[in-house]
């Protein structure tokens, strides 16, 4: 075991794993990230902390995740390269080991110009994969990036994300390779709408071996509304939605439960996709149907390891 | 080239509204390219800003005068006794005139008439766009010609982000995506394979970010060495 954490302990035992997203307050309210805790614990494996995800001010990751740590449950720290530099990263990683925390999830991270401080001075001192790869060489060679030993353990189970649906299409199973060259444990991709085209970069993972290197978590939003499904096709970059979906929204009389149904659906078929190990629901200010979703699914109960 | 545009009249009166004998300096390189800060700026805006003088009743004289460069001290020569008459001088130079101008001009405010904004290049008439951000370590060998540096929002060194959407970035559909670029570009000159290696993290401290940077030519500025004698000269 590289962590321990359950999440890996989920993955390499071989099941199929079910994580969530906890996005925390823009406030200090610890019992909002609690009241989230209560409502996933029994149906995910691991939970997400986002880390001021499209770029907007909340409490941060490591907080939310010693938060539910607290609770006995395994949080992801999410990490964005936009707001830290090296020097930052690393000593933030040194803390969340200490706090136990041992999942971390790297990102990009959008953009300022999309969050509420838009004219911020953004950092990217390194980038999403050196960042797999620093974490890497801290937890196998116990280094910080400047060769400086660190003393004590640095357990991390490693993740990554991936975006099959940007461009260039051929590019991006290329860039999955480089992520996983540079030490990424689990993949959680951006949501799946479109199958097929999804299917078909899995296709291209396999011929590269890639799917026996890493795990693939696939992700999934539910849609509530079909402003949200309009949103997410013409707004969204990188996030493909297909018109049948839209339209199966358009003509629902119950949307929200023609939501969960393409959901379903979506799970189904990424359930039968070779080399995908897992789903990561990120029902963003809709986490209750969470526990619903992983049930119509046949996802429960979650293993106990 | 530096590229700027030239700052709102609103903005340049209130910073010299207060002055009686201003002087607007064009410089005729980069910024009147741009046509933000040459020669024939210069005279534009100074008539404006005579005008608003006026308008708002104040006695102000507002001269205007140009140099070929505002970036080599040879050039300042012939306005320096304009400058020293003066009370302001409004510089339309890019911010390295505007600095060298400060530095030169002792007791007298230099300040800037234009916000500079990037190196650039002409894209066709009226459009100029950033291509290099000066960071001190070139690496567009690896990259096809295209700088991740310049032209990628986040400057990355392993993209393209998944923000990326038919070509464009995630900021804007106006803003071609550089990893997408480098990645088309680098296919046609048969080399994607070297996109394949893992960039390691960049040294920025050449950058923007080590500190004020200075470019010295030891074989210009260094004495010239002592002649050598003779005797050694024809030894060994
Ligand atoms: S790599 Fe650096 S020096 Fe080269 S073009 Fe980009 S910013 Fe300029
Ligand atoms: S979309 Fe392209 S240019 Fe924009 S941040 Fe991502 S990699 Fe850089």
């Amino acid at each position: 075991m590289k962590s321990g954490s359950n999440l890996e302990k989920v993955l390499e035992g071989g099941h199929f794993a079910v994580t969530a997203e906890v996005g925390p307050p823009k406030g200090t309210s610890a019992s909002v990230v609690q009241k989230k805790g209560d409502i996933l614990k029994s149906c995910c494996d691991a939970l997400n902390v986002t880390d001021n995800q499209t770029a907007i001010v909340r409490m941060s990751s490591l907080s939310g995740c010693v938060i539910l740590k607290g609770m006995g449950l395994d949080p992801v720290m999410q990490m964005v390269v936009r707001d830290r530099n090296r020097i930052a990263i690393q000593s933030d990683i040194l803390g969340a080991v200490a706090l136990g925390i041992r999942n971390v999830l790297c990102l990009s991270g959008d953009h300022q110009k999309f969050g509420n401080h838009p004219t911020a001075k953004n950092v990217y001192d390194i980038d999403s994969i050196q960042l797999v790869k620093t974490l890497k060489t801290m937890r196998d060679e116990k280094k910080f990036l400047c060769g400086e030993n660190i003393s004590g353990e640095v357990p991390l189970f490693i993740g990554a994300v991936e975006n099959p649906f940007a461009d260039p299409f051929e590019f991006r199973v290329i860039r999955l390779g480089k992520k996983v060259q540079a030490g990424a444990d689990f993949i959680q991709t951006q949501a799946v709408y479109d199958v097929d085209k999804f299917a078909g970069w899995m296709k291209m993972v396999r011929d590269r071996g890639l799917d026996k290197q890493v795990h693939i978590l696939a992700g999934v939003i539910p849609i509530k509304s079909v402003g949200m499904a309009r949103y997410m096709r013409d707004n969204v970059s990188g996030v493909s939605v297909p018109d049948e979906i839209v339209t199966r929204l358009e003509d629902a009389k119950d949307v929200k439960e023609e939501g969960v149904k393409i959901t379903l659906e979506i799970i189904d078929r990424l359930k039968d996709i070779d080399g995908i190990h897992g789903v990561h629901v990120m029902a963003v200010a809709w986490e209750d149907i969470v526990p619903v979703i992983a049930e119509r699914a046949g996802l429960l109960p979650r293993p106990i390891l | 080239m530096i590229v700027g545009t030239q700052k709102p009249l609103e903005e340049i009166w209130d910073m010299i509204k207060g002055f009686r004998k201003v002087l607007v300096l064009g410089c005729n390189t980069c910024v009147a390219i741009c046509h933000a800060g040459g020669g024939k700026e210069a005279e534009i805006l100074a008539s404006l800003l005579r005008m608003k003088a006026s308008l708002s009743g104040v006695e102000t004289t507002v001269r205007h005068a140009a140099i070929e460069r505002q970036c080599e001290s040879e050039f300042f020569e012939p306005v320096m006794d304009e400058v020293r008459a003066s009370d302001v001088v409004l510089s339309l130079a890019c911010g390295v005139g505007v600095n060298f101008l400060a530095d030169k001009a002792g007791d007298i405010p230099a300040f800037p008439g234009i916000d500079t904004a990037f190196f650039g290049a002409v894209e066709k008439a009226g459009i100029f766009k950033e291509l290099c951000a000066g960071c001190g370590g070139c690496i567009l060998h690896l990259t096809g010609g295209i700088c991740p540096v310049a032209r990628c929002s986040k400057s990355i060194m392993n993209g393209p982000c998944g923000g990326t959407s038919d070509g464009k970035c995630e900021i804007s559909r106006d803003v071609d995506c550089a990893w997408y670029l480098i990645v088309e570009r680098m296919k046609k000159l048969g080399t994607l394979e070297k996109l394949f290696e893992i960039q390691p993290p960049k040294d920025w401290s050449t950058g923007l970010y080590g500190g004020p940077r200075k470019v010295v030519l030891e074989h210009i500025t260094a004495p010239e060495p002592p002649e050598k004698g003779k005797e050694s000269q024809g030894g060994m």
